[in-house]
């Protein structure tokens, strides 16, 4: 039996385990690339958030190799968020659908997901994750080049650095907020999408309970008839 | 304590000074930097880079006798010279030694990430240890006075130490030793204040300046640098010297406030996803029903 890409099939309707590819080898590398150096800077970010931390700075080697690396870091971060834009900011496009999906919210946090309208590619939830860390990322990249050659700046352009202090740390605690809620809904509590972000498929019934609309658009089939 | 406790302060029936009097001092330090009688020599100058063991690099001029726009990480003492138009007319030149003011409630060390990298000594003086030091420049934001200064070679922050090394072995600051004027003065907090006071009180009365005084700013919570200025009311003349310093506000947010709050969340979180997951369980994916889809 063919696993291709878009299977068409005549004599069954349900294969549920059979495979829909979802990311692209070239989206997971960049994925995992975003995800180790966001590691790397939320545990050198975290050392110099808290005394209490400061050992994570260890990660890299200590805190003087810590801030030597962080920026750089954060550069490779906006990088692979800045091509993850290019390549998905279509499908991030919030659209009218997702005002459906945003009431329904509560169901999908007491995982009645079968309440839910049908979605594309992404829902609601993972459109406002990306759009959450990319305007994050910005700011961060502000800020933190300002904190990167801080020492460059004259005295009288100090509230520069008075505002990029407190940016910086502010918006890095959003992206943390969102970091948990992703790394949790995708490793943990969604099950099938960690292993699609390693392997690059779903099967099946994952696409069509979680991403109903993608599933009629990927494997040409059509919704039923009311 | 026991032994201040058998301090002798008075003898009876005793010729000459009490043996052993003053012997345990106050232990806060403090230099007294008296600008109405510096005359911009630049002794300190020079005795802070001998000491400190720099050399002179190029400066740039800027049409003043001032050294170079302001301190560097290699450069910890500075005269700056003001040219100020009194009211009538008249023209003073306003020197002002500018170095570290060893503040009471240091803002550099309240935003230094790095384990000790910066401390306080028990006598007021606040040092950098390099050796702990990350070179990220927190200190910069946090300083109110313009002070630490990046090294790019070292990757680090260097200042004045008000010689620690000097002090901490009895001798005083080599700026102090240098001075020839006598403008420079070190003893205990409270001496040097009442000195501060006692010159201001002579300037206000015998020497037609009114508004002298003593800076010991009060937002920082005092300083164990302070200055005798002819005009108190305005220290920006003195090279920018800021009227009411205190740690900025944005440092103290992201301290204080953000930093609780930022733990909170970061732990509330991770207790939300948590019990999340014990309530409500994975989300598994559905088998397709036989009417769950259509072909085109």
């Amino acid at each position: 039996m063919s696993t291709g890409a878009v299977p068409h099939s005549n004599t069954e309707v349900n294969r549920n385990e059979e495979l829909i590819p979802r990311y692209s080898l070239g989206e997971r590398a960049n994925h995992w690339l975003g995800a180790l150096s966001y590691a790397c800077l939320l545990m050198t970010g975290l050392a110099f958030w808290s005394p209490y931390l400061y050992w994570l700075a260890a990660v890299v080697g200590g805190g003087p190799t810590a801030r030597f690396w962080h920026p750089w870091l954060g550069l490779v971060f906006a990088a692979s968020l800045f091509w993850t834009f290019k390549e998905w900011h279509r499908d991030m496009h919030i659209d009218e659908s997702d005002r459906a999906w945003a009431k329904a919210i509560p169901d999908y946090i007491q995982n009645e997901d079968d309440k839910l309208p049908p979605v594309g590619r992404f829902n609601y939830g993972q459109k406002l994750f990306f759009w959450g860390i990319f305007y994050s990322v910005i700011l961060l990249l502000l800020s933190g080049v300002v904190l990167w050659y801080t020492e460059t700046l004259p005295w009288s352009l100090r509230f520069v650095r008075y505002a990029a202090i407190l940016i910086h740390a502010s918006v890095a605690l959003i992206t943390i907020g969102l970091f948990l809620i992703h790394v949790y809904m995708s490793a943990i509590l969604e099950e099938g999408s960690f292993a699609s972000m390693v392997h690059g498929n779903v099967t099946r019934a994952w696409a069509w309970t979680f991403h109903r609309t993608w599933y009629y658009e990927v494997t040409g089939r059509s919704r039923p008839k009311q | 304590m026991s032994q201040a406790s058998t301090e002798l302060v008075r003898i009876s029936g005793h010729a000459g000074t009490v043996p052993g009097a003053g012997l345990n001092r106050e232990l806060q330090v403090c230099k007294l930097v008296d600008t109405t009688t510096c005359i911009g020599c630049k002794a300190c100058e020079v005795a802070c880079l001998e000491w400190n063991g720099y050399t002179f690099s190029e400066t740039t001029f800027d049409n003043s006798y001032q050294t170079m726009p302001e301190t560097a990480w290699n450069y910890w003492n500075l005269i700056k010279f003001n040219e100020h138009e009194r009211e009538d007319g008249s023209m003073m030149l306003l020197m002002r030694k500018d170095q570290c003011m060893h503040c009471e409630d240091p803002g550099c060390l309240a935003a230094c990430p790095a384990d000790a990298a910066i401390v306080q000594y028990a006598n007021g003086i606040v040092d950098f240890q390099e050796a702990n030091c990350i070179g990220c420049g927190y200190c910069i934001t946090g300083c109110p006075f313009n002070i630490p200064k990046f090294s790019p070679t070292a990757r680090k922050v260097f200042k004045c130490t008000l010689c620690n090394d000097r002090v901490s072995v009895g001798l005083e600051p080599a700026c102090i030793k240098a001075c020839p004027t006598g403008c420079l003065h070190f003893g205990t907090k409270a001496e040097m204040k009442e000195l501060a006071e006692t010159r201001a009180d002579q300037l206000r009365e015998h020497s037609g300046f009114p508004d002298a005084g003593v800076y010991d700013p009060p937002g920082v919570g005092g300083t164990h640098v302070i200055y005798v200025l002819h005009d108190a009311k305005n220290p920006e003349l003195y090279g920018g010297l800021p009227k009411d310093p205190h740690i900025p506000y944005s440092v103290w947010l992201w301290k204080n406030p953000l930093k609780w709050l930022g733990n909170l969340a970061m732990v509330g979180g991770l207790v939300g996803l948590a019990w999340h997951y014990m309530r409500y369980g994975p989300k598994k994916e559905e088998p397709i029903p036989p009417d769950g889809e259509r072909r085109v």
